[in-house]
């Protein structure tokens, strides 16, 4: 279980949630970060849909992630419109999940200066208010 | 080799900011030049391929946005077909249109592109962009492609295969070669040290390597080979047409889009990378040119920047690489640029492109991207395009 604040640096704007995404997003909302896996060829698939883009089998289910792993590599934001216009300077990055996939995140709590390829992060959970959250990461102890 | 398609006219509005025209205007102005060019009428059409990306959101013309320009020029009675592929459109409507034409559908078919940027608010045209994105998937992240491109790059910085003085570098080629480009929107050389110091945009991507908001139309007559005689002038043939859409990468790796489009168009023209005399490639952000280089196997993966140091890429150079400015220059209006970079290449084929011509080319590519989709461009078109008579 990791943790979910409401007290969050960036916009969380409400994401679209529908039949394939509500189990995804009920889980955020309580901490837990979950992905489909093929029970066929064993790969965690993100982002999480009912059909495996690898082997193409519809044998998928939910799997807890480890919510662990490191930056592959990053941008650090300093020009944004929108919401998004007043908290520059912000992290864009994928994250390699020790489980596999990388994802696209932001990565918080961090000296945006300081931030390296490489670096070990864990995932923090920021609530929308709206009974989902966004899954962010920030560094983690190596 | 199916039967032959050729490039009968091509046509351009100048890229830039185009505050006191409509879309209809741009799109009448490189529609006429390439009817002109053609040497036909609009009667002369028999089936049009109109590619735009953000007229919805940013003019509220969601729909039938092919039909209204066309009739501004009189096209009318004939099969539209709004195409929509975000950066990669232009080019997406010239490959349906060679298909068209290797089908039997028609003969003669007039590929358009047409975007108009530049709006009251500016947060509505990065909203449009954004959109280029599976927004389920990544409308929370704020999201902005010079960041994805950051990033890409970001990866080759840290591995030491490209320099920040690379980054720079290649920004400076391009505005070198958009100078002489009497289309392009940014033709003001450039020093690496100004475009180092220029804003900061989106690590390591600085505001002078990017290309940014833009307005502008680029159109394209193919015709099957012999419809439209051109005695006196040189005929530039499709020699292939390949696409793809992205797709999630495997864990393990894999070669990217463009490297599969790439291939599969080597293969169709029964041709290879060290064929190809002169590129236009989709340098959304004038570093990408490195990466590309690359992917297209103008060089061996992570040689990019040694490639572009050796001076191959420059205009007078082995392989020159978006002699037009590319779209950090010459302009990136994004439905049109696929159609845009065609052009260029049509009239480098021809020898008729100023100062800004290559030596002699025979064989050209173009490489348009567009979208994107955790990873991967969400759509690639290659094409390549051969001058079928010696020169003299
Ligand atoms: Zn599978």
């Amino acid at each position: 279980m990791s943790e979910v604040r409401s007290n969050t640096a960036l916009p969380t704007p409400v994401p679209t949630i529908n039949p394939d995404s509500a189990e995804f997003w009920a889980a955020t909302a309580e901490g837990r970060f979950i992905t489909r896996r093929c029970t066929n060829c064993a790969q965690y698939i993100w982002y999480p849909r009912p059909i495996c883009p690898f082997c193409h089998s519809q044998e998928t289910t939910w799997e807890p992630l480890s919510g662990r792993g490191v930056i592959y590599s990053f941008s650090v934001v300093r020009k944004a419109g929108g919401d998004w216009k007043g908290v520059t300077p912000y992290v864009l990055a994928y994250v390699e999940l020790d489980e596999g996939p990388r994802m696209m995140t932001n990565i918080v709590d961090c000296d945006v200066e300081q931030v390296a390829i490489g670096d070990p992060v864990e995932v923090v959970f920021e609530d929308t208010g709206e009974g989902s959250a966004l899954p962010r990461f920030r560094p983690a102890p190596r | 080799m199916a039967e032959d398609v050729v490039v009968a006219g091509v046509g351009m509005h100048p890229f830039g900011r185009h505050s006191g025209r409509s879309l209809k205007d741009l799109a009448r102005v490189a529609g006429l030049r390439a009817l002109l060019d053609a040497g036909i009428g609009p009667q002369g059409v028999q089936m049009v391929y109109s590619s735009n990306a953000m007229a919805g959101m940013l003019q509220g013309q969601e729909m039938v946005r092919g039909q209204t320009v066309l009739r501004e020029i009189g096209i009318e009675g004939v099969p539209v077909v709004n195409v929509e592929n975000a950066c990669a459109g232009g080019s997406t409507a010239f490959a349906q249109a060679v298909m068209a034409i290797r089908s039997g559908a028609a003969d003669v078919v007039l590929a358009i592109g047409f975007e108009k940027m530049f709006v009251a608010d500016r947060s509505r045209t990065l909203d449009a962009l954004e959109s280029a994105a599976d927004l389920d998937v990544v409308a929370g992240l704020g999201i902005q492609f010079t960041a994805v491109y950051g990033m890409r790059l970001r990866a080759r910085l840290a591995d030491g295969s490209i320099a920040r003085q690379d980054l720079a570098d290649v920004a400076v080629k391009s505005h070198a070669n958009g100078v002489r480009n009497p289309y392009a929107q940014h033709r003001v050389q450039v020093t690496a040290a100004q475009v180092l110091e220029s804003r900061a945009i989106a690590d390591p991507l600085t505001l002078l390597m990017c290309s940014s908001i833009c307005d502008g139309a680029a159109a394209v007559v193919l015709a099957r080979g012999g419809a439209l005689p051109q005695p006196g002038r040189p005929t530039v043939r499709v020699l292939a047409s390949a696409s793809t859409s992205g797709f999630t990468l495997d864990p393990a790796g894999g070669p990217s889009g463009a490297t599969l489009c790439a291939q599969r168009a080597y293969e169709q023209a029964g041709a290879g990378p060290g064929d190809v005399d002169v590129a236009e490639v989709h340098d959304a952000m004038a570093p990408a040119e490195l990466l590309y280089a690359e992917q297209l196997g103008f060089c061996p993966p992570g040689d990019g920047a040694r490639f572009f140091r050796s001076g191959a890429t420059a205009l007078d150079g082995r392989l020159p690489i978006n002699p037009s400015g590319g779209l950090a220059s010459r302009g990136h209006p994004v439905g049109a640029t696929g159609l845009a970079q065609l052009a260029e290449l049509t009239w480098q084929l021809r020898g008729e492109a100023g100062e800004r011509q290559v030596h002699r080319p025979r064989i050209a590519l173009a490489q348009n991207s567009g979208g994107w989709l955790e990873g991967e461009s969400a759509a690639v078109n290659v094409h390549l395009l051969e001058r079928t008579q010696r020169w003299t």
